[in-house]
Order: C-alpha cells, then sequence, then structure tokens
C-alpha cells in the first residue's frame, strides 16, 4: 500500500491541508466584509449579540467570581510569607485583567457559544439549508456567517471587561472582608500599578482577537463540516479542542507582543 | 424572543460593559495618571538613577505632582538623563533641585523635588541641574565597614 509510507503521506496532509486553510481565509474575508458590501443584516447581528453574548453573561459572571475568590486565596498564600500582602490586590487585577480574563473568557466562550455555532451551521449544512440559500442567491456567507462572525467580535470584549470586573469584586471578598488584608491598601496598591493603557486596553485587544478568533474556528468547522450527523458531531469536538488551543497560543504571542 | 426584547437585552448588555470599562478604569487603573500627559516636560542630570523606572513618581512635599517619562545614557557626559512630566498646575522655580530617594527601606525609587526660591519659573523643556543621584546601599554599608574598620586600627 503506497498510502501507508510516510513521505507520501506528508505530501497528501499537506496537499490537504494548505487548500483548506486558504478556503478558511476566504471564508473569513468573505464573511468579514459583509457590512463593507451592505450585505449585513443588523438584526440578525442583534439576533446573535444576544445568543452568544447575553445568553453567556451568567456563566461568564459565576467563573470569574470564583476564579477572583481563588486568586485572592492563593495569591494570599504566597504574599504572606514575604510579608507582602499589600501587593494582593496588584497581583490579581494584574492577572484578570492581562491574562485571565481574556483567556478565561474566551475559553468559556468557544464551549458555551462556539460549540453551539459550530453544531448549527453544521446542522444547516447537513439539511442542505446552506445550498438552499445560494438557490435562492442568499449568500449563507452575508446571512449566516458574518452576523455570527460579527457577534462574536463584539461580545467577547464585552464579556471580558465583565468577567475582569467580577473577578476582581471576587478577589476583594475574600482579601478584605475574609483575610483581613486592609482595604485602603488594596485599591490603592491596585490603582498606583494597573495602567490603563497597557493593561486595561492591552487585555481588550486580547479579548477582540480572541473573539474573532474562536468564533472563526466555530463557524468554519460547521460551514465545512461533513454533512452527516456524524460530521457535525466531529466538527463541533474539533470547533472546541482547535478554538481551546488556538487561544492559548495566539495568548502567548499577544503576550509577547503587546506587553 | 421577539426582536424587542432582544434589543432590550442587547442593549442592557452593552451598557453593562461600558458601565464595567468605566469602573475599571476609574477604580482599578489609574486614568488619573493621564492629566501628566497634558503637563510639561522638565529634564534633570543624575550621576546615578538606581533603579529609578519610567513611570516612577515625582514628588513634591510627598505628593506625587508627575512621572517618568524617559531615561536616557548621555554618552558625552556619562550622566543618565531623566524627562519627566509635571502636572500644569505646579510650577516650579529656577533654583529647584531634584533628588533620587527609595520609600521605606527596599521600596520603589522616585524623584523628590526640592523647590528653590528663585521668582522666575522653570520654563518647560528647562533642566533641573542640582541633582543628586541615587544612594546605593551596597556602598554606604561598604564605607561605613570601611570605616569602621579603619577606625579601629587607627586607635591601636
Amino acid at each position: 500500500m503506497k498510502e501507508d509510507f510516510l513521505i507520501p503521506s506528508i505530501g497528501r496532509t499537506i496537499r490537504e491541508t494548505v487548500p483548506r486553510i486558504g478556503m478558511a481565509t476566504r471564508f473569513l474575508a468573505g464573511s468579514l466584509t459583509a457590512p463593507i458590501r451592505r450585505d449585513f443584516s443588523f438584526r440578525q447581528w442583534l439576533r446573535q449579540v444576544f445568543g452568544l453574548g447575553v445568553l453567556s453573561l451568567a456563566l461568564m459572571v459565576v467563573a470569574a467570581f470564583f476564579t477572583g475568590m481563588v486568586l485572592g486565596f492563593q495569591g494570599y498564600y504566597a504574599l504572606v510569607r514575604f510579608g507582602a500582602t499589600s501587593a494582593l490586590g496588584t497581583l490579581i487585577a494584574l492577572s484578570l485583567l492581562r491574562e485571565l480574563g481574556p483567556v478565561l473568557t474566551a475559553l468559556l466562550f468557544a464551549g458555551r457559544a462556539g460549540s453551539a455555532l459550530t453544531a448549527e451551521i453544521g446542522s444547516m449544512k447537513a439539511t442542505e439549508q446552506l445550498d438552499a440559500m445560494e438557490m435562492m442567491a442568499v449568500n449563507p456567507l452575508a446571512w449566516v456567517v458574518a452576523p455570527r462572525l460579527w457577534g462574536g467580535i463584539f461580545a467577547v470584549p464585552i464579556l471580558c471587561v465583565i468577567f475582569d470586573l467580577v473577578g476582581i469584586f471576587g478577589g476583594y471578598l475574600v482579601s478584605v472582608p475574609i483575610l483581613g488584608v486592609d482595604g485602603g491598601t488594596f485599591w490603592a496598591q491596585m490603582q498606583a500599578n494597573v495602567s490603563f493603557h497597557g493593561d486595561i486596553v492591552n487585555g481588550l485587544i486580547k479579548a477582540v482577537c480572541f473573539g474573532l478568533v474562536v468564533t472563526w474556528i466555530a463557524t468554519w468547522q460547521g460551514f465545512s463540516a461533513h454533512p452527516t450527523a456524524e460530521g457535525v458531531g466531529s466538527a463541533t469536538t474539533r470547533s472546541v479542542v482547535m478554538a481551546s488551543l488556538t487561544v492559548l497560543g495566539l495568548d502567548f504571542i499577544l503576550t509577547a507582543l503587546l506587553f | 424572543m421577539n426582536q424587542r426584547s432582544i434589543d432590550w437585552w442587547v442593549g442592557i448588555f452593552v451598557l453593562l460593559g461600558i458601565v464595567a470599562l468605566a469602573v475599571l478604569a476609574l477604580r482599578v487603573g489609574n486614568l488619573a495618571g493621564f492629566t501628566y500627559s497634558r503637563g510639561y516636560v522638565l529634564h534633570a542630570t543624575f550621576s546615578n538613577v538606581g533603579s529609578l523606572k519610567v513611570r516612577s513618581p515625582v514628588k513634591l512635599g510627598g505628593v506625587t505632582i508627575g512621572e517618568v517619562t524617559d531615561i536616557k545614557m548621555n554618552p558625552k557626559t556619562f550622566m543618565a538623563g531623566v524627562t519627566m512630566r509635571i502636572s500644569p498646575k505646579i510650577r516650579l522655580p529656577a533654583d529647584t533641585g531634584a533628588s533620587i530617594y527609595t520609600q521605606g527601606l527596599l521600596g520603589e525609587q522616585y524623584i523628590s523635588i526640592q523647590p528653590g526660591g528663585m521668582p522666575q519659573d522653570l520654563s518647560p523643556g528647562a533642566t533641573i541641574t542640582m541633582t543628586q543621584g541615587a544612594v546605593n546601599i551596597d556602598q554606604i554599608i561598604g564605607q561605613m565597614v570601611f570605616n569602621k574598620a579603619s577606625g579601629t586600627s587607627a586607635g591601636h
């Protein structure tokens, strides 16, 4: 069997992967430019911001609250050995604003909303709804994908800001009333060391990038899924796995570039 | 879900985001630092800046009135040139001095301004020449030990 040899299989993988990357890029460009081509439904976009953003809010708030509380406990445990508990506020705020806020928001978003996007678009494809749209001269990239993509890009930064704020509040609740760190020092140290541009805005830039990447992967996996029940299932799994790994890898690159 | 309630929910969602960002900016971040971007620039040359960093505070009588924006080495004089931005409300006399002090024993370093008494003000972009660089704790301890040792040997 020729196909079992290593070198031909490398060739085959490249031959299959490279056009897929090209198609995914064309897919992204075609959907992102839909508002410029005035082929964009504002109503559909609002509906997606609701589905992707508002409905994820409760999950984000609960996750952020516990993340902040754990950061408070863990930071206190490490800092109290050096008598440096006055830096606890700074530690919590910087960890959340720079890394944990954007990354955890994106990971939860990939699990909560990305998987649903892939399954939705995948089953649209399996039931030939996308083909039917093309038959009616409706561009599925503009009508189905663009509102979801822009909805994700718009919703993730907002979710991230709320995540940051709730997380810091959770950290405060553990540090000041429970562990007895001085409240004034907690906020003053935080304010002295957190910069609006360097930390808050850069965290938001990360969140925008993650929102784009997660929704891109989710919609593309749905769009290119095998039009069978099994194909939709495996596309959904791949969507969450790929989106999560890409977020973690991209986070490293963005941290190196931005900070 | 009809369109109207979706509009409402998305509106609330966006407002929540804006409020959260405002709270982060004002309560967590120091947007107050932004006021210095409208301040005026002063330079000062030091023989040693220690661990002074960009964004270190500039204080007058313990009150922060500006921040360090740039630290450079002058290749001709081998002196460290520090650029700082001072709040536009504070006008300093021309014979003002600057020193680098440390907050507490091991805290971060800051520039302390000692205002002079001349009627003329330092114009924006002027250089403070009466400066005292950072004190190196290792050096002081070394000198102290050396003095102690030489003192005892001299007594014998």
